[in-house]
């Protein structure tokens, strides 16, 4: 066994910022490194029993958008009408079915299953008065020096 | 064709479900038998080649014919 840790920090809690944080750790469980996760404001979003995770295609210059046979960004002004975010969240999920991509509740199983450590941010818990029984049992709560002690001995450290 | 103990059947999957799925797949395995994996994500390539290089299990084969890859494991003693 390889003695190589991982630590992430997860911030943010929309569906296509869910898939670095649970691709790096699954893979990184699989390539036998060490892992935490520490989800710290939006991230906790990611812990939640039942995930309700959307695009936010709101001030995103970088969304693609098929005009033809060509990727454009997807003007601003199209992401802010209406239903915009319910739309792209349907159309994303669909893409990824289509690609093979898996989706995140599978990600964070697996990871799970690898024995990643995920641990939520008490002090984000305590600040959107989250109960802890909305979140996904293994999980653990902790702050700062929590991560800290881990990630000061990590090979890999990474803020998403 | 080469021989092997194991199939793993990881066609239409995208990264890092390949990868995932040949970890379990291999877990099955003693060491010193080959899981054969076959998969259409051309990532995989490089994925497996890195695969092997970190987790010490032995890469014999690397194919690719017509859009899909094959791949062979060799799991470390």
């Amino acid at each position: 066994m390889s003695e190589k840790k991982m630590a992430i920090i997860a911030t943010k809690g929309t569906l296509d910022w869910a898939y670095p944080p649970f691709i790096l750790a699954s893979t990184a469980a699989a390539l036998d490194y060490e892992v935490q996760i520490f989800f710290t404001f939006y991230g906790l979003q990611l812990l939640r029993k039942k995930l309700q995770l959307k695009i936010s295609s709101l001030g995103n210059p970088g969304m693609p958008m098929k005009m033809g046979p060509v990727t454009v960004p997807m003007p601003v002004v199209l992401q802010a009408l209406p239903g915009m975010q319910a739309m792209m969240t349907t159309m994303m999920k669909q893409k990824m079915k289509a690609k093979g991509v898996a989706s995140v509740e599978e990600l964070r199983d697996l990871c799970m299953e690898a024995d990643v450590k995920l641990i939520g941010c008490q002090m984000t818990v305590d600040l959107f008065e989250f109960s802890p029984d909305e979140f996904i049992d293994g999980v653990e709560f902790g702050g700062a020096s929590t991560f800290l002690a881990f990630a000061g001995d990590a090979d890999i450290c990474l803020y998403i | 064709m080469s021989d092997f103990d194991k199939e793993l059947d990881a066609r239409g999957l995208n990264c890092p479900l390949p990868i995932l799925r040949a970890k379990k797949a291999l877990n099955d395995l003693s060491g010193g038998q080959v899981l054969r994996i076959l998969a259409t994500d051309p990532g995989s390539v490089k994925d497996f080649q890195a695969f092997a290089k970190q987790t010490g299990n032995e890469l014999l084969e690397s194919n690719e014919a017509e859009g899909e890859f094959t791949f062979l494991l060799k799991k470390k003693a």
